[in-house]
């Protein structure tokens, strides 16, 4: 189930920062994360991000729940890695059959993991003390984001968490109706799709109403638009920008320093 | 000032062969408060479009002109407020406040006239909470009043609901018309959309009734044009005010118990209740908004798994499958036995036209082609859907949808059918036939269960009425009692 309720203590310094001053920070970072392939930085990266995670107000209980999807990515990685890897040097540790599992394996599985992790966890972190009003307020006042765009994309976001219960309810329709899969897989999946294509449907139909309804009150009619909560871009904002390039940007450089840096380009 | 003069107009969606309304000449002055009524199909919802400026040129034909203080609506918009039915689908913000202030932001208002014109708004509609309370939180009926205050922020000359209070239960609905009640002054012009006429006419002064063909039937006062055209009205299935319907209580006594509840329950949507269903009888459950009506009918039926407590079909129902409890049957088995029509009929639809939506169930239980073509014309002759055997479900209107859905229920001779809300928005003359279908099913020894909050369909049909409290409320579990018809109103 998605999760879209900020869970931060409210009043939490760095989660307090402007929305955009908040995203713009994590994307900084994890741009500059993408640079390299060793696992050196990615672990400083982390190690920074855990030790900030107090400033934004959010419990580690919290962080590692919302986190728990990207383990699913954590175990992809490893199994391709195991199973298709190129470079099998270093010392053998499990040789079955077509499957050889050396030390060189394992760290550059390591290495991608917590990449992943490194570049993943500012965005779970933002996402979680962030309001998507004010989210969706603060782009329009300081990244000058098209209302039309900002506000009609916080509009459907508020109609998502009623597709689940959605799906449920055309599932059960369907098996009053006589229709169940049993335990074919081909009958399966044709039951998902008319499934998906019926919500599908019924989402298409109530953004249809909505967008009506945000028309009548004069919502993109080309009128000026004022705002009624405003957003402001301070100094403070500014720093929590150039503090994340830094942060990330030393991590780099210990890992030069070390002698475990290799780009992703050349 | 806003006075609405509508002159010769029509309009035809585009693609569509048929006026969705035409020919009508309208004039209402500024203050004026109108209720718009006509058999479903007569366009009051696309005349109530048109004078909100929300037929864009590009999207149909038109025929007339349509003028609000002698300005087309679709060029200047900042007289017109419009409410539909829907609370899900016409709040926008996540927060009340942040709601009311969507229109006024649009507007282009100065940031500091917004929120004192918020508040007003708020309190205009007697909206009982402060305004960063979550859009989410609130019932039907506070949505409602919400999207109302939303309209009314906007200082609109002229006021338009289209049937605000249809997806409402009774409650929500008396919560609705009171704002609208307390909301209205004399610089406000009125034109309303809505079924339940006896419950909107304290909000009127005058009645316009659109004739199907085109044109406009009558227009005045509501006791003359009651007194005039009210017989033909609500033949058409307009609830036309002092007409009663006819009671369909049944004559002979229950038969063998189809399906048992003991203790059933799925916290925290529905304490532990006790229920039995029997062959032959009609029974009603009835409750506030909260109680689980819905889980229940959806426990009933096995299409949930029971959280506390079982279901326990008869022998007469399941025959030697009686053992295994209902949602563990397969879901042909299923079918034929039970019989679920939900809320909202499109959740059912699964085919591209009517024909094979009522085909669906008889195929899947492996009835015969002969058989299934049989038993297809049969429904649609009585549910009057033959014309529309080759039209797409998702384009019926309510009372087709409502129709089919209650049809394809039937379809697979259920012995038992369990129904949520059937009469939810419905015209006259289709709650009459529902009435009337489930009488039959009933005195041909069927069981039929009715979630509903329509004291009238419990009066008319119900031999017994199940009341459930709500989960979070304490006390002993609900007992299954019978009632007379006196506990229903009206």
């Amino acid at each position: 189930m998605l999760q879209v309720e900020p869970v931060a203590v409210p009043g939490a310094p760095l989660a307090r920062r402007n929305p955009v001053a908040k995203l713009a920070a994590a994307l900084v970072f994890s741009v500059l994360l993408i640079a390299t392939l060793d696992p050196v930085a990615p672990a400083i990266a982390i190690a920074v991000e855990l030790a900030l995670l107090p400033l934004f107000g959010v419990r580690y209980r919290v962080l590692a729940r919302r986190a728990a999807p990207l383990l699913v990515g954590a175990v992809g990685i490893l199994v391709t890695l195991v199973l298709f890897a190129a470079d099998r040097s270093g010392t053998t540790l499990v040789a079955a059959g077509p499957v050889l599992v050396t030390s060189g394996v394992l760290v550059t599985a390591l290495g991608l993991v917590l990449r992943m992790f490194a570049v993943a966890l500012p965005g779970v972190i933002v996402f979680a003390t962030t309001d998507p009003t004010d989210l969706a307020d603060a782009l329009i006042q300081n990244a000058r984001a098209p209302a039309r765009f900002a506000i009609g994309a916080l509009a459907a976001f508020r109609l998502v968490p009623l597709l689940a219960e959605e799906w449920q309810m055309i599932s059960m329709a369907r098996r009053a109706r006589g229709v169940d899969a049993g335990r074919n897989p081909v009958a399966r999946l044709r039951l998902f799709a008319s499934t998906a294509f019926a919500l599908l449907v019924g989402a298409i139909r109530r953004g249809t109403r909505l967008a009506v309804a945000m028309d009548a009150r004069g919502f993109d009619a080309g009128t000026p638009r004022t705002v009624a909560r405003r957003q402001r871009f301070t100094v403070a904002d500014g720093l929590l920008v150039a503090g994340a390039a830094a942060l990330a940007g030393a991590a780099l450089a210990v890992s030069v320093a070390l002698g475990t840096f290799r780009p992703l380009i050349g | 000032m806003s006075g609405v003069w509508v002159r010769g107009f029509g309009w035809r969606h585009a693609g569509r062969k048929r006026w969705a309304v035409r020919g009508v000449d309208l004039r209402v002055e500024r203050g004026e408060r109108v209720l718009l009524l006509g058999p479903s199909g007569a366009g009051k919802s696309t005349l109530l479009a048109a004078l909100a400026g929300l037929l864009p040129e590009d999207s149909g034909e038109q025929e007339g002109t349509v003028e609000v203080d002698g300005v087309d609506p679709r060029k200047d918009r900042e007289r017109v407020g419009i409410v539909f039915q829907d609370p899900q689908t016409q709040l926008v913000m996540a927060r009340s406040g942040d709601d009311v202030a969507f229109g006024l932001e649009n507007r282009g208002v100065p940031a500091d006239e917004i929120w004192p014109r918020v508040d007003a708004a708020l309190r205009r509609v007697g909206f009982p909470y402060h305004r960063d309370r979550p859009t989410a939180a609130l019932s039907g009926g506070e949505q409602q009043r919400l999207a109302l205050a939303g309209a009314l922020a906007l200082r609109p000359g002229l006021l338009l609901l289209d049937e605000p209070t249809a997806n409402l239960d009774p409650a929500g609905a008396d919560l609705v018309r009171a704002a609208i009640a307390g909301a209205l002054d004399e610089d406000t012009t009125l034109v309303l959309v809505e079924h339940r006429v006896a419950e909107a006419l304290p909000l009127v002064d005058r009645v316009v009734v659109l004739e199907p063909g085109g044109g406009v039937r009558a227009d005045g006062p509501p006791e003359t044009v009651f007194a005039a055209h009210g017989d033909a009205l609500a033949a058409e299935g307009v609830w036309v005010p002092g007409r009663p319907v006819p009671s369909r209580r049944a004559r002979t006594p229950a038969g063998a118990p189809l399906l048992t509840a003991d203790r059933l329950g799925l916290p925290p949507r529905l304490a532990a209740t006790e229920l039995r269903v029997r062959a032959g009888e009609a029974l009603a459950v009835r409750g506030p908004n909260g109680a689980g009506k819905s889980t229940l009918a959806l426990l009933l039926g096995g299409l949930l798994r029971p959280g506390t407590g079982r279901v326990t079909a008869g022998a007469d129902l399941a025959g030697r499958d009686a053992r295994t409890p209902p949602h563990r049957w397969r879901a042909p088995a299923l079918a034929r036995r039970i019989g679920s029509v939900f809320q909202d009929p499109e959740h059912q639809f699964v085919t591209a036209t009517v024909r094979d939506e009522l085909a669906l169930g008889p195929r899947r239980t492996g009835r015969p082609e002969e058989a299934v073509r049989a038993t297809v014309d049969g429904l649609l002759e009585r549910l009057r859907l033959t014309r529309l055997a080759g039209a797409n479900p998702y384009t019926l209107s309510g009372g087709e949808a409502r129709r089919l859905s209650v049809a394809t229920a039937l379809a697979t001779a259920p012995r038992l059918l369990i129904c949520d809300e059937p009469t939810f928005g419905q015209d006259r003359r289709t709650w009459l036939e529902l009435l009337d279908l489930f009488a039959d099913l009933r005195d041909a020894g069927h069981g039929v269960v009715t979630v509903t909050h329509d004291p009238d369909f419990v009066a008319a049909l119900a031999d017994r009425t199940v009341v459930l409290s709500r989960a979070d409320a304490t006390g002993p579990a609900p007992a299954d009692r019978t009632v007379g018809g006196d506990d229903a109103p009206g």
